[in-house]
């Protein structure tokens, strides 16, 4: 981590991610009846904040910024490189396009809940504080913050199923919160530091550091949701309103993914035994492939589609054995990042087009489906194009994670892992397809209600994205580079 | 010679950009939709055209952007590659043409000349592909564009056969993805390259690794190109409407799989390798078993239609045994298949499509007498089955010639008693339908389902089975002229294969 003085803007832009959320959560918190035009603007405004950093770390490479001008043991650190910049990406660009979602489909029926912004735009300033932070204590007020207000938003639409799959979110979270807490406290008795510099730099294999590695890895599988810690993911993901499930599995559970990779690869290394890095690995794999079984076996849209995101999750962790514990920036550990990138988008147009579906028919019964193709052709056609990126097929995103995945799973001779990889491919096929089938079949199909066009738009637009990823992964690659240790 | 890079991408462009525009346009915009894609036609071939003949002169045309950290897009079109573009650039436009009489009327023809037009700008990314990144791409892509129009009927049968389609293909896909994978870890990006890019990478000791790679690949590549056992999907496909069925069986679908075997073997492994390996012989192997399997399907089948499929299952795999019988007769044979089969098969579409769409008829037993109502379409049909059976001087006979040929040559005779009871089966499934059509009386009077027309259907239907029944003749009759398609052949085995040309033209 080579930090550089240089700046492309004449003001401090890291910051910025962070607080226009939070600014904006505070208004529209105060101005619930502006809560819509708020929420709207301040997301493409924080976009707009995420592209000039981007342009600034591309131009002058990683930079870290010390808050209050005290410098890294005592001061709070921000951190941007490659991986926080996409990451940061990835939460603006499908946030963004979540938020018009999210203006049109809670002003249908009797949704109209105001308080769905302040809490999105809070969860939006956690998610990004984690992406830049460089600090392990602060990475945890990030997750605590995040975690609250996901809960909120998943009890926002109400009733008792919201309820109780808030309450087990809430556990879930406070759990895998308090593991990474007691990580925390482990490391900072041993070793004296909270920056993750200084951290990286001083640990040994010693138990107490075993010990945290371990309290940190449960707690963030647990949150991220790796078999067979997924069990709270589809339930909760499934009762949420649209755009929250959409958030959910294409942010949320990528911030804790995020925190696992870069402790993993940056400041754990000397403290990871091979067996580890193989169990999780393992982990990951039967993830795919029991995620996927599962996503094929269900009668629900929404629970198909939060199955599936239990085995994209997989793919992620199966980045851990193929890297190596050294491999920060090598092509298992690119692929692993691009696969959580594209599978926001995928996914995110995924629950969003369902929530489209499910409000025109009535219900989100896959069999409901039938038909639906001559009322809301566009949301189908997202639904399937998502698809293509979820089975891994090119120009995709997915194609582009699965190709990396694969190249680093031959080359080191994992072919179990490349087995997984596959079969998963085609078991999201099955399930992919199974709905395309149900939705083109059936004849007239239901009498279906009106929905606005700006919620097929929307879920269009991210789907386009991930399938057209694949043509970017020249640059994206090259962005996730910079910051890597020669 | 240095030729314009850019070329190879205005080839894919040129069917791209019309497709996705069209799919923006209602049924009612259909004159704006027809004469559009009509020019984008046009101007596809033209662009292949102008390519072919300065390819001819030794123009290489080719265009790379990166796509993945040391793997590019690479879009190359040599003489092998313009052979398959002008094939498809050109049936593309009969099949449009025709269309647009056999789709009148019908729902939803945006989608389908959308997903038509991308069908065929895959299959030329497949043609081009000069690496196995980038032939993998189009080929997964072409999987894709294809299933919507398999499905465009919406029919319960057409559902179920989209699923038996994407089940195959994907599963085709993925084997071919783990074969390229495992190749790329061995030996990189692997060009096509003249002679086989394997051959001078020197990976002699990893004969086991080469062996289950090729097995991969030709998995993968067999589900297309219909290889027993993994040619269910075909038949089941043919509820896809005529012009579909037309343009999968002789140019986009099956000849893709046909082509990457071709690739496969000669440009990537390369004979000697692959003889080295002894994969060749089972390939032939299966090829042959595919060929009298085919046959003997297509022998049993009544539905029109599905005879034709099981004879494309059969036909198919004339070039996978003409590839995998080294040498410049059996490879000239296999490589002049890919057109020769094309032009053939689609004018039996086509026909089988206007008996269908004209007089409702869609089994061979109903077809007793259907010559007297459609004289022009049963002389286009029958000639086109008499060049599938090998009749010369039509375009199969000089299939069938190179292929015994090299066989011959090879010392094997095995391949030519393939070929004898193929043409055998071919005769006994082909041979009754014209013998009904033209002597049996019909039981009754037909039953009309269109409007009288000047002719004896919509000439629209009509035109394009005459164009290429006409050219099933000349392919055959000009073989070794510059206008053959054989003579075409030889510049490719000059330039892109081991084999000098007069070894396929004395």
């Amino acid at each position: 981590m080579t930090p550089v003085d240089a700046s492309l803007w004449p003001f401090d832009l890291i910051i910025w991610p962070i607080v226009l959320p939070l600014i904006g959560a505070t208004l529209s918190f105060v101005l619930p009846r502006l809560a819509v035009p708020l929420g709207v603007s301040t997301a493409f405004v924080t976009l707009l904040s995420v592209a000039a950093l981007l342009l600034e770390v591309w131009a002058v490479g990683a930079e870290s910024y010390a808050l209050g001008g005290w410098a890294a043991p005592l001061g709070i650190a921000l951190y941007a490189d490659g991986l926080s910049v996409v990451m940061l990406l990835m939460a603006g660009a499908v946030g963004a396009l979540i938020s018009v979602y999210a203006a049109g489909y809670f002003k249908l029926g009797a949704l109209d809940i105001a308080i769905f912004w302040p809490l999105w735009l809070f969860l939006w300033a956690a998610l990004n504080a984690i992406f830049l932070s460089n600090d392990i204590f602060n990475l945890y007020v990030g997750l605590e913050l995040m975690g609250i207000s996901a809960v909120g938003l998943v009890v926002v639409a109400g009733g008792r199923t919201a309820v109780v799959a808030g309450t087990r979110y809430l556990l879930v979270s406070l759990i895998g919160s308090l593991a990474y807490l007691l990580g925390v406290a482990l490391l900072y008795g041993a070793f004296g530091t909270l920056d993750l510099d200084t951290l990286a730099a001083s640990i040994t294999p010693v138990p107490a550091a075993w010990a945290a590695v371990a309290l940190i890895t449960v707690g963030m599988a647990l949150k991220t949701a790796l078999f067979p810690l997924h069990f709270w993911l589809p339930p909760t993901h499934a009762s949420a309103p649209a755009p929250v499930s959409a958030l959910l599995s294409g942010l949320v559970a990528k911030a804790s993914f995020y925190l696992l990779l870069r402790l993993w690869f940056s400041v754990f290394p000397a403290a990871l035994t091979p067996a580890v890095v193989h169990l999780i690995g393992l982990l990951g794999a039967f993830g795919i492939l029991w995620g996927s079984a599962l996503a094929l076996r269900q009668s629900r849209l929404k629970l198909l589609i939060a199955y599936s995101t239990v085995a994209q999750i997989g793919y992620l962790f199966v980045l851990f054995p193929l890297a190596g514990p050294n491999g920060w920036g090598s092509e298992a550990w690119s692929g692993g990042v691009i696969q959580a990138f594209s599978h926001a988008f995928a996914k995110a147009a995924m629950f969003l087009s369902a929530g489209t579906l499910a409000y025109a028919v009535g219900d989100d019964g896959i069999e409901s489906l039938g038909g639906v193709t001559k009322h809301l052709p566009l949301s189908v056609v997202a639904f399937g194009l998502a698809g293509v990126s979820l089975i891994g097929l090119p120009p995709s995103g997915g194609f582009t994670a699965k190709w990396l995945l694969l190249l680093a799973a031959f080359g080191t001779g994992q072919w179990w892992h490349a087995l997984a990889i596959l079969v998963g491919s085609l078991l999201a096929a099955g399930y992919v397809f199974r709905v395309v089938q149900v939705a083109l079949s059936g004849g007239q199909g239901r009498a279906a209600r009106l929905t606005p066009r700006r919620l097929e738009v929307a879920s269009l637009t991210l789907a386009l994205i991930a399938l057209l990823l694949g043509f970017a992964s020249a640059p994206l690659l090259q962005l996730l580079s910079i910051g890597v240790p020669a | 010679m240095n030729a314009d890079p850019f070329m190879p991408l205005f080839v894919l462009l040129s069917s791209l950009v019309p497709s996705l525009v069209i799919f923006g346009l209602s049924d009612r915009q259909a004159g704006l939709r027809r004469w559009l894609y009509l020019g984008a036609e046009v101007v596809k071939l033209l662009l292949v055209v102008v390519m072919a003949e300065r390819a001819a002169a030794g123009a290489v045309y080719e265009f790379s952007v990166p796509l993945l950290p040391g793997a590019e897009l690479v879009l190359r079109a040599g003489p092998l590659a313009l052979l398959f573009l002008v094939l498809s650039a050109g049936l593309w436009l009969l099949t449009t043409i025709y269309a647009n009489g056999y789709m009148a009327g019908t729902p939803h023809q945006s989608r389908f000349y959308g997903f038509f037009g991308l069908c065929v700008t895959a299959t030329a990314g497949v043609a081009m592909a000069g690496n196995l990144l980038t032939f993998f791409f189009f080929y997964e892509l072409l999987t894709l564009v294809t299933y919507p129009l398999v499905v465009h009927t919406q029919s319960e049968a057409a559902l179920r056969a989209g699923r038996t389609y994407l089940r195959y293909a994907i599963a085709g896909g993925t084997a071919l993805l783990a074969g390229v994978i495992w190749l790329y870890v061995l030996a990189g990006a692997v060009p096509f390259t003249e002679g086989g890019a394997l051959a001078a990478a020197g990976l002699g000791e990893q004969r086991a690794a080469l062996t289950a790679i090729f097995v991969l690949l030709i998995l993968g590549l067999g589900v297309k190109s219909a290889l027993v056992p993994l040619h269910g999907w075909l038949p089941a496909a043919m509820v896809a409407p005529a012009p579909v069925s037309a343009l999968l069986h002789a140019v986009a679908v099956v000849k893709a799989g046909a082509f990457g075997v071709l690739r496969v073997v000669y440009e990537v492994f390369g004979v000697s390798l692959a003889q080295e390996l002894g994969v060749l012989g089972p390939l032939a192997v299966a090829a042959a078993i595919t060929i009298l399997y085919g046959s003997w399907m297509a022998l049993q089948q009544d539905e029109l239609k599905k005879r034709l499929a099981y004879s494309t299952v059969s036909q198919l795999a004339y070039i996978t045994l003409g590839v995998s019988i080294a040498g410049a007769e059996a490879t000239a044979g296999g490589i002049v298949h890919l057109v020769h089969h094309g032009v053939m098969k689609i004018t039996l579409f086509f026909c089988a499509g206007v008996i269908a769409k004209t007089l409702g008829l869609t089994r061979i037993s109903e077809l007793d007498g259907v010559a007297r109502r459609l004289p022009a379409t049963m002389v286009a049909f029958s000639v086109a089955a008499l060049g599938m059976m090998g009749l010369p001087p039509l375009a199969g006979f000089v299939t069938k010639w190179y292929l015994g040929l090299g066989a011959a040559e090879n010392g094997e005779l095995w391949p030519l008693a393939v070929l004898v009871l193929s043409t055998v089966l071919n005769a006994a499934y082909f041979l009754p339908i014209i013998y009904r059509a033209w002597f049996k009386a019909p039981p009754g009077p037909f039953t009309e389902k269109l409007p009288p027309s000047r002719f004896e259907t919509r000439w629209v239907l009509l035109l394009p089975p005459l164009v290429t029944a006409s050219l099933t003749v000349l392919v055959g009759l000009l073989a070794t002229t510059e206008l053959g398609a054989l003579q075409w052949v030889s510049v490719i085995a000059e330039r892109e294969l081991p084999y000098a040309p007069e070894d396929i033209i004395p």
